[in-house]
């Protein structure tokens, strides 16, 4: 693989890999966030779907996009639930800090 | 330096880029705007990797309504976001120690399967390539398009019974109520002596 050659398969799962990183970090870093901590995981998800799209490609088989579709139908689902807790979350403590959810102990 | 290449790393620096912005921006509004540009971005790649039809069903989807639903929600909730970055700071070396060791990981994984082969890709098959999704989609994939399809529909009914705000002051029936009505709720005999008419 020439480092800035023409791009192969390792180029764009080194991108996946590289997106994946960052939305793992970006978890971590915004840990008190939710609305952030979901669009890292929307990012997460994106990177998975480059490299499902790039294996697709590369090895001539259709059936990986079609798991892009899923994923990408999957995901919209999630995010809309997602974003329905977190309404419900602010409207019942008045804020949307992880660490302040406490209260949901047992 | 082809087009295709070149299109290729211009994309793929705005797009680790864009996320990096959507992680450490102080406004979540413009944390939403990188990530929808981070979209825009894998899109772009995706239509280099011959996938037309999810690459326009990503910016569909995603910037036009998953993007839209953050953004609706972000501005509605008044939401105190500098008081959710004070330990922003605290948490960056644990953030960057992680990312960096899953960065360490996949790169192992990579070196190790992908790079040393020869990865030439085939040649793309001719005709359209949202012909051959479906194809695929409703022939080979027709039951998990089913359920995919009914896991929107449990997503539309559990974000609407989840934020669905019952007014008490609403004027409603209550059916269950309505059946157990008894005739004595209702029916009321008063005794009337009768009169005798006025002579």
């Amino acid at each position: 693989m020439a480092l800035l050659g023409a791009p192969t398969l390792a180029h764009y799962l080194v991108l996946g890999a590289i997106l994946f990183a960052i939305s793992m970090a970006g978890i971590f870093l915004n840990r008190r966030n939710v609305i952030i901590m979901l669009m890292a995981i929307e990012l997460m998800l994106l990177a998975v779907n480059l490299n499902f799209i790039a294996f697709s490609r590369y090895l001539g088989d259709m059936a990986g996009q079609v798991f892009v579709f899923f994923i990408l139908t999957v995901a919209a689902a999630e995010s809309a639930i997602g974003l329905a807790i977190l309404v419900l979350l602010f409207r019942n403590t008045g804020s949307i800090d992880v660490e302040a959810q406490g209260r949901l102990r047992g | 330096m082809s087009l295709p290449t070149f299109t290729f790393y211009a994309f793929a620096a705005i797009l680790v880029f864009a996320a990096l912005r959507v992680i450490t921006t102080r406004n979540p509004v413009h944390a939403a705007l990188w990530l929808v540009l981070s979209f825009f971005t894998a899109a772009g790649i995706w239509l280099l990797l011959q996938a037309e039809f999810l690459a326009i069903a990503l910016v569909l989807v995603y910037v036009g309504a998953v993007m839209v639903l953050f953004l609706f929600v972000v501005m509605m909730l008044d939401v105190n976001f500098e008081a959710l970055r004070q330990h922003f700071r605290s948490y960056l070396p644990i953030a960057a120690a992680v990312g960096a060791l899953v960065l360490f990981e996949m790169a192992l994984v990579i070196v190790d399967s992908a790079i040393g082969r020869t990865t030439t890709a085939p040649p793309v098959p001719s005709g359209s390539n949202t012909r051959a999704l479906g194809q695929l989609l409703y022939v080979d994939y027709v039951y998990p398009f089913e359920i995919a399809a009914v896991v929107l529909l449990v997503a539309i009914v559990a974000a609407i019974a989840l934020t669905h705000r019952d007014r008490r002051e609403r004027k409603h029936q209550d059916p269950a109520w309505q059946v157990r009505v008894r005739r004595e709720d209702r029916v009321r005999l008063v005794d009337l002596k009768s009169e005798k008419p006025p002579a």
